[in-house]
């Protein structure tokens, strides 16, 4: 098992390595010229091609691609991911400012997603075919349908502009939190219900419940009790999954909500021209996926050893 | 269920790509003597507030945004394809290499990636077309290779190989016609996703400019008017989700009938 694990984590290597190379090559394919910005910068209109000799020597730029590459990983090993062209500001501490807001946001949509999915999952499950059942499957796929920016200003439009019960935009309270939240929940409740249904469906069919069921015992109880249990494992993947993909999937609902997070500032970015901004979100919300991609393999390793690497098929 | 979604799809659709016969009025005609005007008979669905008629733009705007997806879709399909059954038929170092990048892209986080890409190369609908098309045919490859790996141990391919059938030959003939089910399956359920990024992206501006008519688009372009005329806001999203709901549903039911591999869930 510990053999397992030590596999499962250099397995996260690689892809953080790719993440770092695709970062890089999207600084290189940027249209644009570098020398010229920072030449711009410094007050140089009109440079002659001497003045651009001496920028490109002074900025790196005359090195070949593999030595740039080495010596800007150099930099991000060390927590250096550059400054921001925009505003000169070192962008690792920009990241850390804004992290909060998208965290807080991600772990409420989780929690809202979990509270919501698996329940409503497994009650589909136990009224199986029944009206619950199909109404919750179609529901299931309308979540899947609508696009996260458009629900979004549909809930403000209806919450917010027309009954007035929650905030429109901007940081602050709970209250603030709850549309961004219900609007970044959708994808993963949907999942969570297909999951909750199809574990349920197999607690049902095992033996030992159906002749429980048989002698007439309370059924629902011993029934959803055991669906619990079997549904640890998927749980936590599909939470780590989200997890991951929330961080780096909070931008619209950050654009629309005026959310001061990671999202935000790398939309900004994108719309300034101000590469150094994209490839750090670019790294960031890598690493901050694969981490918790591992972190849930390596959890549902320990609630269910027989699992492996088999339980992302079921999600 | 299944007729319904196939024949709504099939009307929209329909609808949407002979825009250029049917639409009332041209997508880009601007009247500023009725901007955000009322539904009425020459402009069934009313006005956006330059005077463009709804309903046209509407039309113009599907035509767009299916074309861009069924092409999107189609090229992301085409590489997921040859990556896979390169990958699966040849072995060796070239799967060992197409597999590295397989799992690097699984393994990293799909939207992001596709924001970053698309922003890097500016707006335009070639920035879309070729971040979707990085950031998902992995999925495609994975599928189609663990196909082929079964396909190439089969005993026919094994006779026509004896036969003197050059790889080529047995791999477009013989492979690719045998991988229908699982990529007919896996097609139908990207295509929604991608309907849904592409419109995420298109909303940000990164897709196609303003005055082009497209849902996304159109719907950030209505969210400063959206008091005075919420139809021009509510209008295009509901398009979206009737489209991407009927392909999902067709998609569904395909995975259930043809028992195809499943695929990662979709990121909000």
């Amino acid at each position: 098992m510990l053999g397992y694990m030590l596999r499962r984590m250099m397995l996260a290597v690689p892809v953080l390595v790719g993440a770092t190379v695709i970062a890089f090559a999207l600084g290189v394919i940027a249209p644009g010229d570098p020398v010229a910005d920072a030449l711009a910068q410094n007050g140089f209109d009109a440079p002659t091609p001497e003045e651009i000799e001496a920028m490109r020597i002074a900025l790196g730029l005359d090195r070949p691609l593999p030595i740039q590459y080495f010596d800007w990983l150099g930099g991000v090993l060390r927590g250096d991911l550059g400054r921001s062209i925009f505003t000169d500001l070192p962008i690792a501490g920009e990241f850390a400012r804004r992290l909060p807001v998208t965290l807080s946001l991600a772990v409420s949509a989780v929690i809202l997603a979990v509270a919501v999915g698996v329940p409503l999952g497994m009650a589909m499950g136990y009224w199986r075919n029944r009206p619950f059942d199909h109404v919750g499957r179609f529901m299931t796929l309308t979540l899947l349908s609508v696009p996260g920016f458009w629900l979004a200003l549909m809930l403000i439009l209806v919450f917010s502009e027309t009954l007035r019960w929650l905030p429109t935009s901007g940081p602050g309270g709970w209250r603030h939190m709850v549309l961004p939240s219900a609007v970044l929940a959708t994808g993963m409740a949907a999942v969570l219900m297909r999951l909750g249904r199809a574990v349920m469906l197999e607690a049902m069919s095992e033996p030992h419940i159906v002749a429980a069921r048989g002698r007439g015992l309370s059924e629902a109880r011993i029934v959803a009790g055991h669906a619990l249990k079997n549904m640890a494992a998927p749980l936590i993947t599909v939470t780590g999954t989200y997890f991951g993909g929330i961080v780096g999937g909070s931008v619209i609902v950050e654009v629309i909500f005026a959310l001061p997070g990671i999202g935000q500032y790398a939309v900004e970015g994108i719309f300034r021209r101000d590469y150094p901004v994209i490839q750090g979100y670019v790294l960031f919300t890598a690493a901050i996926f694969v981490l918790f991609n591992l972190a849930a393999d390596l959890a549902c390793l320990l609630v269910n050893p027989q699992v492996r690497l088999g339980a992302r098929a079921v999600a | 269920m299944r007729a319904i979604a196939a024949t709504s799809l099939g009307l929209i659709a329909a609808a949407c790509l002979s825009a250029p016969l049917i639409a009332p009025h041209a997508p880009d005609a601007i009247d500023m003597a009725n901007r955000l005007a009322a539904p009425s008979g020459d402009h069934p669905l009313g006005t956006d507030h330059l005077g463009r008629d709804l309903l046209s733009r509407l039309l113009w705007g599907g035509r767009s945004t299916i074309l861009l997806a069924l092409l999107t879709t189609v090229a992301t399909l085409a590489v997921g394809l040859v990556m896979g059954a390169v990958s699966g038929y040849f072995g060796g170092l070239a799967d060992d290499a197409i597999e590295g990048f397989v799992l690097l892209f699984q393994g990293l986080p799909g939207l992001s990636f596709m924001l970053a890409i698309a922003g890097t190369l500016g707006p335009g609908a070639t920035s879309i077309f070729i971040a979707v098309v990085i950031t998902s045919w992995a999925d495609f490859s994975r599928v189609v290779r663990a196909e082929t790996l079964r396909l190439r141990e089969a005993q026919w391919v094994e006779t026509l190989r004896s036969l003197g059938a050059g790889h080529g030959r047995i791999i477009a003939l013989h492979i690719v016609p045998n991988l229908i089910g699982p990529v007919v399956v896996l097609f139908t359920l990207r295509l929604g996703r991608i309907i849904l990024a592409i419109a995420a992206l298109s909303f940000l501006g990164l897709g196609l400019q303003p005055p082009a008519a497209e849902w996304g688009v159109m719907i950030s372009d209505a969210r400063a008017y959206h008091r005075a005329a919420p139809l021009v806001m509510i209008a295009p999203g509901l398009c979206i989700v009737a489209v991407v709901l009927c392909v999902n549903l067709l998609g569904d039911d395909l995975r259930d009938r043809l028992d195809a591999r499943l695929e990662r869930p979709a990121l909000p």
